[in-house]
């Protein structure tokens, strides 16, 4: 497919530890095409940081990439040397990190930092600086002919934020990789920036890597959306699909999970009981199997494979694999 | 009598008038939960009642006792009753001390010598759902939720009455959020323990409180019961901000209200309504001082309140 900007194809990453090695994800499959918001969802240690940094290639040194590719624009970025990943780095993939208290550096006024990140461009000094000026006006700060001159310290957090997307859509990326931008903000300035991220995307036509644990955003935010437990992706599909008619059924606890979805005051809230496996110890079978409810005795032995249920809606769960063969 | 009672507090840091004239109480075995912007005073409020940040005025009653500016030596046995939690889960441990020692440490602090402290650190453990061998574990080797259930039982060592919680869930997954939540519920139910506790999960204030406040700069500008919070918000603030909560349906349909701009300088505060420059809702009457009117234990500051 001609429109396909990043093919994430069979990747497993390994950490080397004391204890042995650590699957960090394993057999990773999904794409994300030019212009679409792809949405990564799932809990504290499902891989999520692992994959991104995969993507950049900003891996930890005891990363072992085992299996598999990442094909930006049809180049394994896992076979391209380290100069040329360097120019694609924040010109053609950028990244939004999650604390925006943190993401600037704090002597050096936000002006300066625009003007540092256009280092690749032949502009004249004037021209950069008015790019930057455009750009601030873009994420919506007032003023930001005035505003470049002041230091990080004196922009509110939402601000800071915003500024960080500014910056990383300033080389007019094609794929931005949003790492749970808004985790570190409150409900009105999350919703700030869900907005604006969609204004940028329509006018940049930049594809967005959306990552988080936050349902309501993912919901309101994605296209598609790639669930993923404990280092695996175990459904993806269409934003609609996978929250009217989740197909696995960790998908399913998570949503039931989230106190957003329940209108009446619970006594008790759901939970999904149990603990994620130990990557370094996989137990046999499907991952999810000892805090799943409706376990087969086949998900103890046999790995489910990520099968096709329709047109763009996966799901690895022995479930629904009968319907999805037959 | 109210468990506590604060009235009229006033924080300032130099010129920064952090908190001005916040009043609210908290009955025996209550939980009240206060919302608001990053910046609006939540934590400020929590922390001067524990008496770890500076209140030049008003007053903080615990059981009756005036505890605004109190010593420590009045503090400390106060604390007994009156535990916190902290935000940050992880920075709130000792690196260098083990979950034992750690959550252990209220009775040396209290000087409680006649408890064994294994077998309370193996019931505290029990408590929160920790398996007892973390008792030789150090903050390091915690995840994010097992380091916040070590705030819970150390907040519980003491069987406190009153749990001041700061973002107690701030960063949890959504199913570990959903436990922690549990577990304060039935404690709360078997230990019938009061709660304030902050939050901007507006989806979780639902389900724990029984009563919350708005705070905007410093001040409340609405406070009554969950429920009529929720179903019939009257401050346009308010409005915007249970309007500002993603829901997890792609097909909501969300009747959002933006907020205009960002929250004003607490150097510079707004004349009038101090809302009024970003309320969608303003009117030529709130260029005047709305004062706090209660209503049938609604309370609204607000001269052009929503119906």
């Amino acid at each position: 497919m001609t429109d396909t900007l990043l093919e994430i194809d069979n990747l497993s990453v390994d950490y080397e530890t004391g204890r042995g090695d650590l699957q960090a994800l394993r057999d990773i499959t999904f794409n994300v095409n030019k212009g679409e918001i792809v949405g990564i969802v799932g809990e504290s240690g499902c891989g999520k940081s692992t994959l991104i940094s995969s993507i950049l290639r900003l891996t930890a040194p005891n990363t072992r990439f085992r299996e598999g590719e990442i094909r930006f624009k049809g180049q394994d970025l896992l076979q391209v040397s380290e100069r040329h990943m360097r120019d694609l780095r924040g010109a053609d993939i950028s990244i939004v990190f999650q604390d925006p208290m943190q993401t600037h550096n704090p002597v050096l006024t936000i002006g300066q930092q625009m003007l540092d990140i256009q280092h690749r461009s032949k502009q004249s000094k004037a021209d950069k600086r008015a790019h930057a000026t455009k750009m601030l006006g873009a994420v919506g700060i007032p003023d930001p002919e005035a505003r470049l001159k002041q230091y990080p310290h004196e922009f509110s957090g939402g601000m800071r934020q915003r500024i960080a997307i500014a910056m990383a859509l300033m080389s007019e990326p094609d794929l931005l990789i949003a790492d749970e931008p808004t985790t570190a903000l409150d409900a009105t300035l999350e919703v700030q920036i869900i907005e604006r991220l969609q204004e940028l995307q329509r006018e940049f036509h930049c594809a967005i890597l959306f990552i988080s644990h936050h349902l309501g955003v993912i919901a309101e935010l994605c296209d598609r959306v790639v669930v993923m437990y404990a280092g695996a992706v175990v459904e993806s599909g269409d934003v609609r699909e996978i929250f009217h008619d989740p197909k696995h059924p960790y998908t399913r606890r998570l949503i039931e999970c989230d106190p957003g979805h329940l209108k009446e005051r619970a006594r008790v809230l759901p939970t999904i009981p149990g603990e994620v496996p130990d990557l370094a110890n996989l137990p046999g079978g499907c991952i999810f199997r000892d805090r799943c409810d409706q376990a087969l005795a086949r998900c103890a032995t046999e790995v489910p494979p990520l099968d096709q249920l329709k047109e763009g809606h996966h799901a690895a769960c022995w479930l629904n694999h009968e319907e999805a063969t037959s | 009598m109210s468990l506590l009672n604060v009235v009229d507090l006033n924080t300032s840091y130099g010129a920064v008038n952090v908190l001005a004239g916040v009043s609210f109480s908290v009955e025996p075995g209550e939980t009240y939960a206060l919302v608001g912007e990053s910046g609006s005073g939540k934590t400020t409020v929590i922390r001067a009642i524990a008496g770890l940040a500076p209140a030049q005025e008003g007053s903080v009653t615990f059981e009756g006792q005036e505890i605004r500016g109190a010593p420590e030596k009045v503090m400390r046995p106060l604390r007994k009753d009156m535990a916190m939690m902290f935000q940050d889960p992880v920075g709130s441990l000792s690196p260098r001390l083990t979950i034992r020692s750690l959550i252990t440490e209220p009775y040396r602090i209290q000087g409680m010598k006649d408890r064994d402290l294994d077998t309370e650190a193996k019931r505290l453990l029990e408590m929160v759902n920790l398996p007892t061998h973390f008792a030789d574990r150090y903050p390091y080797q915690l995840s994010g939720g097992q380091a916040r259930r070590v705030g819970v039982a150390r907040a519980l060592a003491l069987e406190p009455k009153l749990i001041l919680a700061d973002e107690p869930t701030a960063g949890l997954d959504v199913s570990v959020q959903g436990e922690l939540l549990n577990l304060l519920n039935d404690l709360r139910e078997r230990l019938g323990l009061a709660m304030v506790i902050i939050t901007h999960n507006l989806s979780v204030v639902r389900h724990v409180a029984d009563r919350m406040g708005i705070l905007y700069l410093g001040r409340l500008v609405e406070e009554g019961t969950t429920e009529t919070i929720f179903n019939e918000p009257r401050h346009p603030y308010t409005r915007c901000l249970l309007s500002a909560n993603p829901e997890p349906d792609p097909d909501a349909r969300l009747d959002r209200i933006a907020l205009k701009g960002e929250p004003p300088s607490l150097l510079m505060r707004p004349s009038g309504c101090e809302f009024r420059e970003r309320c969608p809702f303003s009117k030529e009457i709130c260029t005047q001082t709305p004062e706090w009117e209660v209503n049938g234990g609604h309370g609204l500051r607000c001269l052009a309140p929503l119906s």
